[in-house]
């Protein structure tokens, strides 16, 4: 089922005011459009929604429908956000234009690396998809910023993600290397952690550069 | 922290006996692997030893004969790496590039071979003559771990020495080692093919003459090390074009992982030289200096720990036993009872004339006052400090402090690196502000300076406040209280208005150990020694400059002139004195004001005033002169400025506020 921008741009707001907000309907013209748009026609054929006394309802096969594209919506935010480094305004708008792309299994492909993330940049749920309950399932936890970790617990260096040269350096001079095992022994009030035999302490900002594969 | 050493250079020393020229040995290595120890060991100087990195933020030099040569030893920094990233590693590795020494030993720890073997790789691509001290052999072998050394000295193919040079062990192995050296022998450590060509096309261009090889400068270029880049243009003239070129061709293509690739390629390297060299058992115990590490570090047991040391290490020992117990013996007993009577008896019969009596054992006298202010009173106190800070340098707390406050210093602009300055600065801000080196942004070492000036007390200073206040609680209190509320206001204001990158904090935590009491006392030693010089001669410098302001009557001028400002802050104008004091140093002038307290001259509010306006006040004129030398004039002059206005601003608002509350 391919669907025009549009409309899923209209299933998208229905979705969040019903399931979200608890309301029954949204009034056409809080859509922002006339009933005589094509876009309703389209929606209607394919049984998502209902047109009634200018009231828009949700039909179940809509909900479904209206649950994906908001995930689409979400995790292309948070795409923008945390690899592509866009925010405010910026990041809405383009977030938006590349929801429409994260169909037929792109979007699965960019939850997982995103390592299944659970909420938006603005704190909103996504909707867990098939790929994140299967990763919850098979307890993969992926790949966690050191913070994450738990005091006692202990993984592989996966990788490091700054883009300060200099602290990258003083990290690997550290033996902070992927590949090299490493086991979190304190959070707080600095992290504390043992590579090898010797043990070093970092503040938060650099424990949130180094990521770990447990 | 290497405040005093001697500086035999190689000219003092052209020839030795067995006709050869002298040799320079240069000491690297990562911080806090055993570089000054081992110093310390051939050279039979001393330099400070600590259980903390980064303790030698200066290189120090020394003679040792070996095998019947002459030699000089450096001691650097620590250095992780080639490619230097904070100020002290520069300074190592200038040493490297600049004065071609004829050995580089590289002292690492046992325990940590895997991690600093890498750097083993680098000075031997470099080209250098390196031997490989394996440090902290003892320490090792009771974890359990094992280190095939032949079969080591066998893949590295440069002399490679097991030492546990706290013990002496090893020592006669090494200086063997040094004598027989012989250059040219080493193994040669390939990269993968693609580093190897990139690298290659770097070092074809090159032309020039260089201490190091051509190969660890291609290495270092593509690193982006702008100081080498800055030596290549220098030597290569216009051929360095085309180097320039190429390498930034190199970086860009590969840009995303370079700094990574290279780390990883070397970690393999390791690897290799690693297996069947080094067996860990497979599980160790957990010993006890590990259990005390984990209470240092959590907060729920690590904050009454730091309690009970401070309670017990500062209360107890250096304001009880130091500023207590031992100034009463030597300053009211030895001193006013004994001494002074005496070589006032002695100074009148040999000297007719009154004046220079004045000089000598007058009111004001060299004798009378600044020995007995430097013996009587400044000594014991700071000596007291001093062995307690040895004792908690040595152990390997500050580590673990610093990291139990770096959430908190975060606010004033700091990281938890700072507790060391901040901590050695109640036992003297001078000798802290030196240490503010160690600081790694600019930034950070400002504020730190400025804190010092400001609110943090020296120890002789503290100890004589806390004798002065202790007799009424409130004052103390309150004392206190101001002393902290301005000490974070204005560390909380500096960190926001002071421009420049925010810090941040990174350390390694050395094992806590018991500290070995003779280290301890030659540390406490050596810094007492430099105490010493540096105050004694104030002292009596300014024994000398108030005996010439008593007969020339210019002291009573300058009291005169002070009486307003005295008057402003609801002090009597005696304690003008005090103050005139206290711009020589602040622990002189916190010692006058425990000589007018001592006549009943100032009430609880008068003292508490005058103690906080003391404290605030600015630094001693030593203090000042190293703020200078480290921060420069402009800097210096404006935290001078600054804290003076911020003294007298601040003592005359409690003044008003407790007149006003009237709660003194």
């Amino acid at each position: 089922m391919k669907l025009s921008e549009k409309a899923e741009e209209i299933l998208e707001t229905l979705w969040v005011e019903v399931e979200e907000e608890g309301a029954g309907f949204v009034d056409l013209e809080k859509l922002r459009s006339s009933s005589d748009d094509p876009v309703y026609r389209e929606l209607n054929e394919l049984a998502l929604i209902e047109v009634r006394d200018g009231r828009v309802y949700l039909r179940p096969e809509g909900k479904v429908e209206g649950r994906k594209i908001v995930r689409r919506f979400r995790l292309s935010e948070r795409l923008m956000m945390d690899v592509f480094n866009i925010r405010g305004e910026q990041a809405k708008e383009k977030a938006c234009q590349f929801e429409h792309l994260l169909n037929e299994g792109v979007d699965t492909k960019v939850c997982t690396m995103l390592n299944h993330p659970e909420t938006c940049p603005h704190g909103k749920r996504i909707p867990p998809g098939e790929c994140c309950l299967e990763a919850k399932r098979s307890g993969d936890l992926g790949v966690l910023p050191l913070t994450e970790l738990k005091p006692g617990d202990e993984g592989e260096i996966a990788y490091i993600q700054t883009e300060d040269d200099k602290k990258m350096q003083k990290l690997m001079a550290m033996g902070v290397l992927p590949g090299n095992r490493i086991r979190l022994s304190q959070a707080f009030p600095s992290y504390v952690f043992k590579v090898g035999y010797s043990e070093f302490a970092i503040d938060t900002n650099m424990a949130r550069e180094i990521f770990v594969r447990k | 922290m290497a405040f005093f050493k001697k500086k035999p250079s190689c000219h003092q020393y052209p020839m030795d006996a067995s006709g050869g020229s002298c040799k320079k040995v240069a000491l690297v290595g990562n911080p806090n692997v055993g570089k000054s120890v081992l110093f310390n060991a051939l050279t039979g100087a001393y330099v400070t030893v600590s259980n903390y990195p980064g303790t030698s933020v200066e290189v120090s030099r020394g003679s040792a004969n070996i095998g019947g040569r002459q030699c000089q030893i450096i001691d650097t920094p620590g250095m992780y790496a080639l490619l230097p990233i904070t100020e002290e590693e520069r300074v190592a590795r200038e040493i490297l590039l600049n004065e071609s020494p004829d050995l580089v030993v590289h002292v690492l720890d046992a325990r940590n071979l895997e991690r600093m073997l890498a750097m083993t790789l680098q000075l031997i691509e470099a080209g250098l003559p390196v031997i490989l001290v394996v440090n902290i052999m003892d320490e090792a072998e009771q974890m359990g771990l094992s280190i095939d050394l032949p079969l080591l000295q066998e893949k590295l193919g440069i002399p490679v020495i097991g030492a546990a040079v706290a013990k002496k062990r090893g020592l006669p192995e090494l200086k063997e080692a040094i004598s027989a050296f012989d250059k040219g022998k080493h193994a040669v450590f390939g990269y993968s093919r693609r580093l190897e060509t990139d690298i290659e096309e770097v070092t074809l261009l090159l032309r020039g003459n260089y201490n190091l090889s051509r190969k660890a400068l291609a290495l270092l270029l593509l690193q982006r090390d702008e100081e080498v880049a800055g030596m290549v243009r220098e030597t290569e003239g216009d051929g360095y074009a085309e180097v320039e070129a190429r390498v930034r061709e190199k970086i860009f293509a590969r840009r995303d992982s370079f700094h990574l690739d290279l780390s990883m390629e070397r970690k393999g390297l390791v690897k290799g030289l690693m297996a069947e060299v080094f067996t860990a058992p497979p599980q160790t115990r957990v010993s006890f200096g590990e259990r005390l590490s984990r209470w240092a570090v959590r907060p729920l047991t690590g904050v009454p720990l730091l309690l009970l040391v401070l309670y017990f290490g500062l209360y107890r020992f250096v304001g009880g036993f130091g500023a207590g117990t031992m100034v009463d013996f030597l300053e009211g007993t030895l001193f006013e009872a004994h001494f002074n009577p005496w070589i006032t008896g002695v100074v009148k019969a040999i000297i007719p004339w009154a004046i220079l009596q004045e000089l000598f054992v007058g009111e004001y006298g060299v004798i009378t006052l600044g020995l007995r202010y430097a013996v009587g009173i400044i000594l014991p106190i700071v000596a007291t400090f001093f062995l307690f800070f040895s004792v908690l340098e040595d152990s390997g707390y500050f580590p673990r402090l610093a990291l139990l406050v770096d959430r908190l210093f975060k606010y004033i602009g700091l990281t938890g690196r700072a507790v060391i300055p901040m901590v050695l600065g109640f036992g003297c801000d001078t000798m802290a502000t030196m240490v503010t080196r160690t600081l790694e942004t600019v930034r950070e070492r400002i504020i730190a300076t400025l804190l010092l000036a400001l609110a943090i007390p020296c120890s002789a200073q503290l100890g004589v406040i806390m004798a002065l206040l202790s007799k009424f609680p409130g004052s103390l209190l309150t004392w206190f209280v101001c002393l902290l509320f301005i000490f974070l206001v204005i560390g909380f204001l500096a960190a926001r208005i002071m421009p420049g990158e925010a810090p941040m904090f990174y350390m390694e935590l050395p094992p806590m150990r018991l500290p070995q009491l003779a280290n301890v006392f030659t540390k406490t030693y050596s810094r007492m020694q430099w105490y010493l010089l540096e105050i004694l001669p104030i002292f009596i410098l300014a024994s000398i400059l108030l005996w010439l302001g008593k007969i020339t009557s210019f002291f009573e001028k300058m009291i005169e002139w002070m009486t307003p400002v005295m008057a402003s802050l609801g002090l009597p104008r005696e304690t003008a004195m005090a103050f005139i004091f206290g711009f020589f140093r602040r622990d002189y002038g916190a010692a006058g004001l425990y000589d007018l307290q001592t006549k009943g001259i100032l009430n609880a509010r008068q003292i508490t005033v005058a103690a906080l306006t003391l404290t605030l006040f600015i630094p001693c004129i030593a203090q000042f002169l190293i703020m200078k030398k480290e921060r420069g004039m402009k800097v210096a002059a404006s935290i001078g400025l600054f804290v003076s206005f911020l003294a007298f601003g601040s003592g005359w608002m409690l003044n008003q506020f407790l007149l006003m509350t009237g709660i003194l």
